[in-house]
């Protein structure tokens, strides 16, 4: 953002403060997730940058909140990684299934009452989470599911179709209808039309949806607090639990990975908008 | 034309119209019948238990179902002033000695103290002369238990009872208001110094607005940068918005709570700095500073991202064309540009406030006692105190909140142009 020489030396000035200002926010958003790689490798029990650290003494940094992590005593680390992804990938092949058969249906111009159906559907997102967990604390204890995998899975596709729901509409919308025609003329049946040729061109954002569902769910931490008992533990839940009771190193250790995670996430997420906007012949 | 050519027949000779009905019918039914799965499951695990909620908010039956008899004499009862017929003693007799045997006389008791202070004493005199075969039961039961304790010939206690006979009660809702029904039916206010729930209602709004205030003054810039910057630059920085979006939420808050402690490294910036000594570092977690700045952080990509989207559909040629007809930058900004991010605008901050105000982990964690949401008191009555009908009352007064401003976004955005990453 060159600014063109004819520039008056007030808005100079102002362009200066509104880089500034720019400079600041984006540092204040992604400064806090940098804080926590360093920490995780301190060779002491603080939370603390220490005098070793600040001076890069190699003796200041090690790896044991991260083999404490692995192979501590006691460590409930290992059973909620595995609930964790038990949970998540359930819950989004749940999300995936449910949310883009409904954005089919919502995408189609014959759709009944489509405002007030779409609201319906979007509304756990828009729920706030403290709510939506009462609610279906209350249903699962009724259903005998409190305390179960199930349970959990069955919350968790609640709170993740929204977003398969909201990514498979808007891929949807830019959707050429003619080609299901076009194969359906050819005498494709429709679950063959679906399987073969919507599917495909839809898939980047299913995907995408099902990123968000997977985030949702290995993120989530209300509606689990309500429902896990101890075999269900998650690891939000001992993140959680472990940020309440003391910050531990070892938390960092985890965090650390969680953030390595999300970008790898991130980075997928990217790449298959791009492929999306691609197939839909947007280019922006 | 005659009217047999105005009718066009199919090959199969059933009118076009018919025909195209019955075609529309068809298409009706396969859209709907690819989303029922979704809402027949939403509304069984989802929108059920939410009415599910009200029921338990205004539930009242204990004390109706324990006390049939007593109620039932009661329509006779005309005259409030004065003390209730034999018939009324003589019922509430039957009901008692029948929840004595049954043991389930001291929750009867407990429940009709929370409406009338003292009156768990009389009925545990009451228990004690029941169980002794005192009460002859051919003599007059008024008398009898009139005898027992002086706050049995208190009308008072007897209106208490009364007041307990409907099923349903909005007592939690006026709780949640710090409100209560008084012995005479009218909704009084609870006494100043104990109205802690009206200051939580004030405060999640409070924080709710600020934070979007504070997400709106911080986001615009930037969803302005990116928006405006060339590709591969925008795109580069559009990193630093989306990984915070992804990354955990406890991870982030874990992050705070390091950077905010007394000794963590905004505490050690301020002191190098000089603007505060070393010896009196400010607590800055713990207390309302501490959710303020998380939550702004956690939220803002919520309102970046809606603002963005806005911002890339504005073409870069209207403020050329607003400054070449003579507006100096700031007016060409204010007349032009901003008038076009409304949409931007309103998406975002009425999604930053929704989300805000119903925040539980965050405020939690870093809030401490002086920055807790209405949440974190829901939460603590259904974990702790185990009140799940005042939490449910809570709840959904919360609710119908985020549904307004639900409607209203459904109406200015649309929900079905909410946009992810």
């Amino acid at each position: 953002m060159a600014l063109p020489s004819y520039t008056e030396t007030r808005y100079r000035v102002w362009h200066y403060i509104y880089i500034a200002i720019c400079t600041f926010v984006f540092f204040f958003l992604i400064a806090p997730l940098f804080v926590i790689f360093p920490l995780s490798f301190n060779a002491e029990e603080f939370l603390v940058f220490s005098e070793g650290m600040k001076n890069l003494d190699p003796d200041a940094f090690s790896l044991r909140w991260y083999k404490d992590m692995v192979y501590g005593t006691k460590n409930p680390w290992g059973l909620a990684a595995k609930n964790s992804f038990i949970i998540a990938i359930f819950a989004t092949i749940g999300s995936i299934i449910l949310g883009t058969l409904a954005a089919l249906g919502l995408s189609s111009r014959h759709m009944p009452y489509k405002g007030i159906i779409m609201a319906t559907l979007i509304s756990p997102m828009i729920v706030p989470l403290i709510i939506s967990g009462v609610a279906i604390f209350f249903f699962m204890a009724k259903a005998g599911l409190a305390a179960t995998h199930t349970g959990i899975v069955l919350a968790h596709i609640i709170l993740g179709t929204p977003f398969v729901v909201i990514t498979v509409t808007a891929t949807l919308s830019g959707f050429d209808h003619s080609v299901t025609r076009a194969a359906a003329s050819l005498g494709s049946n429709p679950v063959n039309t679906f399987m073969k040729i919507t599917l495909p061109l839809i898939l980047p954002g299913v995907i995408s949806g099902g990123l968000f569902a997977f985030v949702t769910s290995f993120d989530e931490v209300v509606v689990v607090l309500f429902l896990a008992g101890l075999e269900n533990t998650t690891i939000p839940v001992q993140m959680w639990t472990g940020l309440r009771e003391q910050l531990s190193p070892t938390i960092l250790a985890v965090a650390t990975c969680l953030i390595l995670l999300s970008t790898l996430i991130l980075l997928s997420a990217e790449l298959l908008r791009r492929r999306s906007e691609r197939l839909r012949g947007i280019n922006r | 034309m005659s009217s047999e050519t105005k009718q066009i027949l199919t090959t199969d000779g059933i009118p076009l119209e018919v025909s195209l009905k019955k075609a529309e019918k068809k298409n009706k039914i396969k859209a709907f019948l690819l989303v029922a799965p979704l809402l027949l499951f939403l509304i069984i695990t989802y929108i059920f238990p939410i009415g599910d909620m009200f029921m338990r908010s205004v539930d009242d039956k204990m004390v109706t179902n324990m006390l049939p008899k007593t109620f039932k004499a009661m329509e006779k009862w005309e005259n409030l002033d004065e003390l209730p017929p034999e018939e009324v003693y003589r019922g509430f007799y039957e009901d008692y000695k029948l929840l004595a045997e049954n043991q389930q006389h001291g929750k009867l008791g407990q429940r009709l103290n929370k409406e009338k202070n003292g009156f768990n004493t009389i009925t545990k005199k009451l228990f004690r002369q029941i169980k002794r075969n005192k009460i002859d039961e051919s003599a007059s039961i008024k008398e009898q238990i009139n005898k027992i304790h002086k706050r049995w010939r208190n009308v008072e206690y007897w209106q208490a009872i009364k007041r307990t006979a409907p099923p349903y009660t909005m007592a939690k809702y006026l709780k949640g208001m710090d409100m209560y029904f008084a012995a005479d039916g009218s909704i009084a206010q609870v006494d100043e110094d104990r109205r802690i729930h009206r200051i939580l209602w004030l405060r999640t709004l409070e924080i709710a607005f600020f934070v979007t205030l504070f997400c709106f003054f911080m986001g615009y810039p930037i969803a302005h940068l990116l928006a405006t910057l060339p590709m591969k630059y925008s795109n580069l920085l559009m990193i630093c918005v989306l990984l915070p979006f992804w990354t955990s939420l406890l991870v982030r808050t874990a992050s705070w709570m390091i950077l905010l402690q007394q000794q963590g490294l905004v505490n050690d910036f301020f002191v190098m700095i000089g603007l505060v000594g070393d010896d009196n570092r400010p607590e800055m977690m713990y207390n309302k500073v501490g959710t303020y700045v998380a939550m702004t952080q956690i939220l803002l990509p919520f309102m970046v991202l809606p603002l963005y989207s806005v911002m890339k559909t504005i073409s870069p040629s209207l403020m050329r064309a607003g400054k070449s007809l003579g507006g100096t930058p700031f007016v060409a900004f204010w007349k032009v540009y901003f008038p076009l991010t409304i949409p931007g605008i309103g998406a975002g901050c009425l999604l930053v406030f929704i989300l805000a105000i119903g925040y539980y982990i965050t405020p939690a964690l870093v809030g401490g006692a002086s920055g807790t949401l209405i949440s974190n008191q829901i939460a603590f009555h259904m974990k702790t105190t185990l009140d799940w009908s005042f939490a449910s009352a809570m709840g959904l007064m919360l609710l119908s909140g985020v549904l307004v401003i639900y409607w209203i976004y459904n109406k200015l955005v649309g929900v079905d142009n909410i946009k992810l990453g």
